[in-house]
């Protein structure tokens, strides 16, 4: 029987850097345009074929229930679609939060790849959206997010949905960071053996329960071409799979991705690390997230619920699990902390 | 007392759930379902509930409106087939309420601006969308206090209530919503988000609200009139209910509502297509009313008079 690493040895996998993207929840969406450009500019040389720049909820997520960015996603992507000398920029777009108008814009300003991303049981959000990415020129990729609330028989109808809209890559997204590599394994194998075989999978990971690295890897073994990742981890939760730590494993597994691992690794240190407020950690609350199965971007307004109403983010965060909100769904973390503080007795009744 | 009567287009759910409230109406009598399809059972059951229906789509309803004095019709149809329609109705003298986003008609959330509409002598009414109906009167009640610079509206709807149309079309329902809390919320810049949960039992329809007001919110009079616009609300939609707020943050005002539907024929926990229905049946009775104490009265089309001088 071949083993893990006989099956990943000499595969040739794309790396894509979410850390201008995910890496948004936790500077709150402040980035600023330096600091884009001397990470984006840094990943380029270390050889990062794509990168991911847009508010951390994708294009037009600038708002109050996500929070508003520092720049505009055509301040941002235009900085650094300017300056790429090999990277391709990506944008997240999510139907529902971001128009057909933005990704226009998006395509525009530079973007040359986008993830078209939906709740991993409504990928028929996506028609309108995979179209025109298609339409544009772009290298368009169904994001099924959330993809450990259905089994594997739905996610793999929903990813052909997304392939008959035309997309050319579709995503398997751990976005709760909850999946364990059997899980990985088990959705990535029923992907591949029923997409076109010129059909890319991906696989997008958050490290919760420290499981990025490892679920990347398994990915790999059960087929996926690309893997999402984010230079010192910086990302939504305990962050994503950090980058450079997966160029190093997939280097002594002799997996190929054409990244400078060095190089990955000098960017992370020198211009990632020094934005982060707090390096991101499987601390009790993200570590919360991955055990019960929670959007990652939620911790921040339940970290913000906490110091308001004094109200444990961990008992939200369960409690939003319970409740089934899924991504895009951050009014909810507000009006379950009232709901559960006036329950307590933390705030009064009529509020 | 007397009833204008009724033609509903499209026997779907929504069709059939807005059947169930007009049967209820004391103004209003539905006579006429159309439809397309030999083998729906919206056609089926509206012929068990008395009424007549065609399946050769409104071309199949046109040439009995004289006789059986249909003066209202509810489109609950699809955008693209919408326009036709209306024309056709609105030639033989037929008040259309578009519950399609075709938007073509001015846009109407019953207890913002339906008064004023009803003042005029409009052939097509649109309502709009579901999440603009639960949400802009919540805008409107902040911004009929002090101007609101910015509002922003997050529906969250169960997969199950969401049908394949609005999927397919998702960048116009957000766009239309967010037009329309400019246009008839009152907000000088409006942002609508559209979230769907595949939770199983199924969720119901949640709104979250927020406007930014220009200055300082008056937090008296705000949650005055938001208390206020929510029993105006709940006169047609009694599960319309504020769950938290509204609360206050610099100026920024949050509503959290829930709405749950009556359940006509749909279950409750579609409240977005309860409010849908319920608010097109509630304009169709303001209009009623005014057809019939003689103060609104469709004009009738140059075409209509060539017709029956024909």
């Amino acid at each position: 029987m071949m083993t893990l690493e006989d099956k990943v040895r000499g595969r040739k996998v794309k790396l894509h850097d979410m850390c201008l993207r995910d890496g948004m929840h936790s500077m709150r969406h402040q980035i600023t345009l330096d600091q884009m450009i001397a990470v984006s500019t840094g990943l380029d040389a270390a050889g990062v074929p794509l990168i991911q720049v847009t508010h951390g909820d994708g294009l037009g997520g600038s708002s109050l229930n996500y929070g508003r960015g520092l720049h505009t996603d055509k301040e941002y992507i235009t900085a650094v679609a300017s300056r790429m000398k090999n990277a391709v920029v990506s944008v997240l777009h999510v139907p529902g939060i971001g128009t057909l108008d933005e990704l226009r814009m998006a395509a525009d300003c530079g973007a040359g790849c986008v993830h078209v991303a939906s709740h991993c049981t409504e990928a028929d959000v996506t028609e309108q959206h995979i179209g025109l990415g298609r339409k544009l020129g772009m290298d368009t990729v169904g994001f099924l997010m959330m993809a450990h609330m259905t089994d594997v028989e739905t996610l793999v109808a929903q990813a052909l949905l997304m392939e008959g809209y035309g997309a050319t890559t579709v995503y398997c997204v751990d976005s709760a960071g909850y999946m364990l590599p059997a899980d990985v394994t088990a959705r990535i194998s029923a992907l591949r053996d029923v997409l076109q075989a010129e059909t890319e999978i991906g696989f997008h990971g958050h490290h919760n329960l420290a499981m990025g690295v490892a679920n990347s890897i398994a990915a790999i073994g059960a087929g996926a071409d690309r893997i999402d990742g984010s230079a010192a981890g910086f990302g939504a939760g305990a962050g994503n799979t950090p980058l450079e730590v997966f160029a190093a494993v997939c280097e002594r597994m002799g997996i190929i991705t054409g990244v400078d691992t060095f190089a990955l690794m000098d960017v992370a240190e020198d211009s990632v690390l020094p934005m982060m407020a707090k390096p991101p950690r499987a601390d009790r609350d993200s570590l919360t997230l991955g055990y019960a199965g929670v959007y990652s971007t939620f911790l921040y307004a339940a970290k913000e619920a906490e110091a308001k109403y004094g109200l444990p983010a961990r008992d939200l965060l369960v409690e939003l699990g319970r409740l089934k909100m899924i991504g895009g769904q951050e009014d909810m973390i507000e009006d379950t902390a009232l709901t559960m503080a006036k329950q307590r007795g933390l705030i009064a009744a009529d509020v | 007392m007397t009833k204008i009567r009724c033609a509903i287009i499209g026997p779907g759910n929504i069709g059939t759930d807005l059947l169930y409230k007009l049967l209820r109406s004391d103004v209003l009598e539905p006579v006429w379902m159309v439809g397309v399809d030999p083998a729906s059972a919206g056609l089926a059951r509206a012929r068990e509930l008395g009424l007549k229906t065609t399946t050769d789509g409104v071309d199949g309803l046109v040439p009995h409106v004289l006789a059986d004095g249909v003066k209202i019709a509810f489109d609950a149809t699809s955008a693209y087939v919408h326009p036709e329609n209306t024309r056709k109705l609105n030639e033989v003298g037929v008040l259309m309420i578009d519950l399609t986003p075709a938007a073509i008609g001015p846009l109407c959330v019953p207890p913002v601006n339906l008064g004023t509409l009803a003042q005029g002598s409009v052939g097509n009414v649109n309502m709009v969308t579901c999440a603009g109906q639960a949400t802009i009167p919540m805008v409107n009640a902040v911004s009929s206090v002090q101007p609101v610079e910015y509002a922003e509206i997050i529906a969250t709807v169960s997969s199950k209530s969401i049908g394949p149309g609005t999927r397919k079309n998702i960048d116009e329902f957000t766009r239309t919503t967010s037009a329309a809390v400019e246009s008839v919320g009152g907000a000088q810049t409006g942002k609508a988000i559209v979230v769907i949960n595949p939770a199983e039992p199924p969720l119901m329809m949640r709104d979250t609200v927020y406007c930014e007001t220009v200055d300082e919110p008056d937090r008296e009079a705000i949650t005055a009139s938001v208390r206020a616009m929510i029993a105006e609300v709940q006169k047609y939609v009694p599960g319309y209910r504020l769950k938290n707020g509204p609360t206050f943050e610099g100026r920024k005002v949050s509503m959290f509502l829930e709405v749950e539907g009556l359940g006509d024929f749909l279950p409750t926990y579609a409240g977005n297509l309860d409010i849908m229905t319920a608010a097109g049946a509630r304009t169709a009775e303001m209009f009623a009313h005014k057809m019939l104490d003689g103060t609104f009265a469709l004009t009738t089309p140059d075409t209509l008079t060539k017709a029956e001088n024909a």
